[in-house]
């Protein structure tokens, strides 16, 4: 807090002002500087003085300068640094396929990016990123621009919006582990955050789609949203201010917070606070150019006149871009660290169970938490341990009595193997046994008939040998 | 679901992306620069050496302004302190818009004992202090928009004039110094020395710090880039600065000068050819005041933090069913 005076030359000493400050300045405490008893003596030649006083309630004085020191410069010196060290910038892109995103972006940044229009026939809502590096005078911007690819053109579209949150929280968890870590290298870490988000809203005439509600509804506390509404050369300018003023109810119906402005900074306020009145913009892009009285220019041709992208009275681009890249980049870029990033930082980290405070509202230091999760991790582990331990027992008891009867059925197997070759041994024996006997009676009738052959030869005529013969053939047969 | 995987970079000889016509990306510095001197700068600057050695009064010449310790408190007598003691005050100074919060910290009695042993010690609790207090603020769940930043960004050393060599008591702080601050180092009332003799004085101490490995501020390691690097060999080659304090003006041909006043002449504090105290006020606020908070941020902070968070991991050995502490690198179970 500050008071300022003005004395005229060698009017007041030190204790008259003690006498005057107090009489004005009731209950509070205050200090004079010496400074400026001094000051006001020698400059002889001024008329007046002027100092300052400050509440001591703040622990802090503001002391006057007697010279110059030099440390105006500073904000020139930070600038230098973060021009050295480059900027980034990344824009997320959501729209229905083929309201002209990739259209805009080149137009917004006058120059062409690469890329393929995307077809209708995606199966899903995809992301496509791509990083380009943008120099302009001293200044080397990193830009990535995000495209959804694929939105809306699904039969099904309730979890459309799904992708595009889990690509943005990916940036903020990305963000958040190389913030967490220990050896971190946080001023050379390519920020990947999302800093604004153009959702580009069909120019049906009409009202927002319940695609669009939706999806920005989801999207406003994780990036700052700035609506707009493409191809905005279909919509004649009596039904857009219809259209623009059933948007902005719409929204403000469904509590969807999109980004405003900022009007805080005295140098901005007013041409933010007119813009944000100016809210959706509606643009066209064009990246042709054409001959428009003597000079070329970007817009678009019809049979019945031309719609130059860069006039007022036309669309919105200018204020577009004026808004997105002259007056408020940083400001994006900002509110994106300092109010969406810590957002999700906070929830995640509540979501793993760390706390400020502890019930008793004594802040948890860091030690303690650091081993509470430890003895809790450690914990889990010894009892996992303890089950896998089990388990494995109880397996290796299971398998051994799966082998011992195993180990049983083959015993059995073997017996009865056993016993039947023995069976059939046996029998092959007695088989032999009787084969044996009949060859043997055999052999004995056969010497039995040789002999009486014999005697028959020697007493008898052939007939009996005939007969005997035949009777000896068929005895055989 | 594919997103920033594979991200499309043109080919390097491509190089940077052509624009067509004006833009309007560089004006992003002048609103970066309106945010910042919105904002406000906190600089925390620590002045250390034995008494008499003009401290307080090369800080007002500075500054220019009544900012050590001495103007803050009027009337107190001045008594060497038994132990180190460190005081710090306060002020925000304002100049063509640009406001900046000055915090100087003085230490009264370092080097002052008959025994010094540890001197350093106090000094080196406090800046640790410092920079846990500000991880403490960046480590909260819900933390403050902007923290409050307290960590001493630099740390200016003043070698009593002997015109020999550095004391082991000035070497020993320098060497733990130089690795958790930015330290640099400035021979104090250097009108007792002539020229030549400063010149020999500074010979020495530089081939003293090589000797020793200490590194001041500039730092070699941290040099950015070929044109940084010009640009802080030339500092180096300057170092320590041979300076003299003066806060009472006196007329030099016409013009009123800071400066001494002495029987054989008048000794103009701003005068180069003098004294060496412009190249320190040039170094310290006018071109490196951003420099030494960015290395005193990303390089002594962080190694601070390295250390502070692999020493929490470590558990008691007693506490742990013999298990050996681990030291998890990088990964999210870290917090």
């Amino acid at each position: 807090m500050l008071f300022g005076f003005v004395l005229e030359k060698g009017s007041m000493h030190r204790q008259d002002l003690q006498c005057y400050v107090q009489i004005c300045v009731v209950g509070c405490t205050w200090e004079v500087f010496g400074v400026w008893r001094e000051k006001c003596i020698s400059h002889e030649n001024d008329t007046n003085c002027i100092f300052f006083l400050a509440f001591q309630g703040e622990g802090c004085r503001t002391v006057p300068l007697s010279g110059h020191v030099g440390f105006d410069s500073l904000p020139d010196q930070l600038v230098n640094k973060s021009v050295n060290h480059g900027f980034c910038f990344n824009i997320l892109c959501v729209g229905e396929t083929g309201l002209g995103k990739s259209t805009l972006m080149d137009t917004l940044f006058n120059t062409k990016f690469e890329g393929d229009p995307a077809s209708h026939s995606q199966p899903g809502v995809q992301l496509k990123s791509s990083t380009y590096d943008l120099q302009e005078s001293n200044v080397n911007l990193k830009l990535t621009i995000v495209s959804t690819v694929g939105f809306g053109d699904q039969i099904n579209k309730e979890d459309s919006y799904k992708p595009i949150v889990e690509f943005i929280d990916a940036q903020f968890e990305a963000y958040l582990q190389e913030e967490l870590k220990i050896k971190r290298v946080l001023h050379n870490y390519h920020d990947t955050r999302i800093h604004a988000c153009l959702y580009f809203i069909a120019p049906t005439g009409h009202s927002l789609k319940s695609l669009d509600l939706v999806t920005m509804k989801k999207l406003d506390s994780k990036v700052n949203i700035i609506p707009i509404i493409a191809k905005s050369d279909a919509i004649s300018k009596s039904e857009l201010t219809k259209f623009k003023i059933k948007i902005t109810s719409e929204l403000v119906s469904n509590g969807v917070q999109i980004y405003q402005f900022p009007t805080d900074d005295e140098s901005v306020a007013e041409i933010n606070g007119t813009m944000n009145a100016h809210l959706p913009f509606a643009v066209i892009g064009s990246t042709e150019e054409m001959k428009i009285g003597n000079k070329m220019m970007k817009a678009r041709q019809y049979p019945w006149g031309t719609v130059q992208v860069e006039n007022e009275a036309h669309c919105d681009f200018v204020k577009l871009r004026e808004m997105l890249i002259r007056v408020n980049m940083e400001d994006l870029r900002e509110q994106t660290h300092t109010r969406h990033y810590e957002l999700y930082r906070r929830c995640k980290l509540e979501e793993m169970g760390f706390k400020d405070t502890d019930p008793d509202s004594k802040p948890f230091s860091l030690q303690e938490t650091y081993e509470a999760k430890r003895n809790e991790f450690l914990g889990e582990l010894q009892k996992k341990e303890e089950a896998m331990r089990q388990m494995f027992v109880q397996r290796v008891k299971e398998k051994e009595a799966e082998l011992k009867e195993a180990e049983k059925e083959l015993h059995e197997k073997f017996d009865r193997l056993k016993k039947l070759h023995q069976d059939e041994k046996k029998k092959l024996e007695d088989k032999k046994k009787s084969l044996d006997d009949e060859v043997n009676a055999f052999k004995q009738r056969k010497t039995a008939a040789e002999l009486l052959q014999s005697q028959a030869q020697q007493a008898g005529g052939s007939q009996t040998l005939k007969r005997d013969k035949e009777r000896k053939n068929s005895g055989f047969l | 679901m594919e997103s920033a995987a594979v991200p499309q970079e043109l080919p390097p000889d491509c190089g940077v992306h052509e624009l067509f016509g004006y833009v309007g990306i560089e004006a992003v510095l002048e609103q970066m620069k309106v945010k910042t001197m919105k904002m406000g700068f906190e600089f925390n600057i620590m002045v250390v050496g034995q008494s008499g050695l003009g401290k307080s009064t090369m800080v007002n010449t500075l500054f220019k302004s009544k900012v050590s310790r001495k103007a803050s408190q009027p009337g107190q007598e001045e008594r060497i302190p038994k132990t180190v003691q460190l005081q710090s005050v306060t002020h925000v100074i304002e100049e063509k818009g640009v406001k900046m919060k000055l915090t100087v910290t003085d230490t009264p009695g370092f080097g002052d004992q008959i025994n010094n042993e540890n001197c350093w010690d106090p000094i080196i609790k406090y800046i640790n202090e410092q920079y846990e207090r500000y991880l403490r603020e960046e480590i909260l769940i819900t933390r403050k928009r902007k923290i409050p930043d307290s960590r001493v960004h630099g740390c200016v050393y003043f070698i009593p004039p002997t015109g020999h060599w550095l004391r082991p008591l000035d070497l020993e702080f320098m060497r733990r110094l130089s690795k958790i601050v930015n330290v640099v180092p400035v021979i104090a009332k250097a009108d007792t020395l002539t020229l030549e003799e400063r010149e020999e004085f500074k010979q020495r101490i530089q081939r003293d710090l090589k000797a020793h490995a200490i590194s001041v501020y500039p730092q070699e390691d941290f040099d950015e880039d070929p044109d940084d690097r010009l640009l802080n060999d030339r500092i180096r080659e300057k170092i320590p600065f041979a300076v003299v304090g003066a806060d009472q003006e006196h007329q030099v041909n016409g013009k009123r000068v800071l400066g001494r006043k002495t029987k054989w002449g008048i000794i103009e504090v701003e005068n180069p050819a003098h004294c060496e105290f412009p190249m320190l006020r040039d170094l310290l606020i006018r071109s490196h005041l951003q420099d030494l908070k960015d290395i005193t941020h990303n390089v002594h902070y962080e190694s601070y933090r390295v250390r502070r968070l692999n020493e929490s991991n470590r558990p008691a050995p007693s506490s742990n069913n013999g298990l050996p502490g681990r030291d998890e690198d990088g990964d999210e179970s870290n917090l």
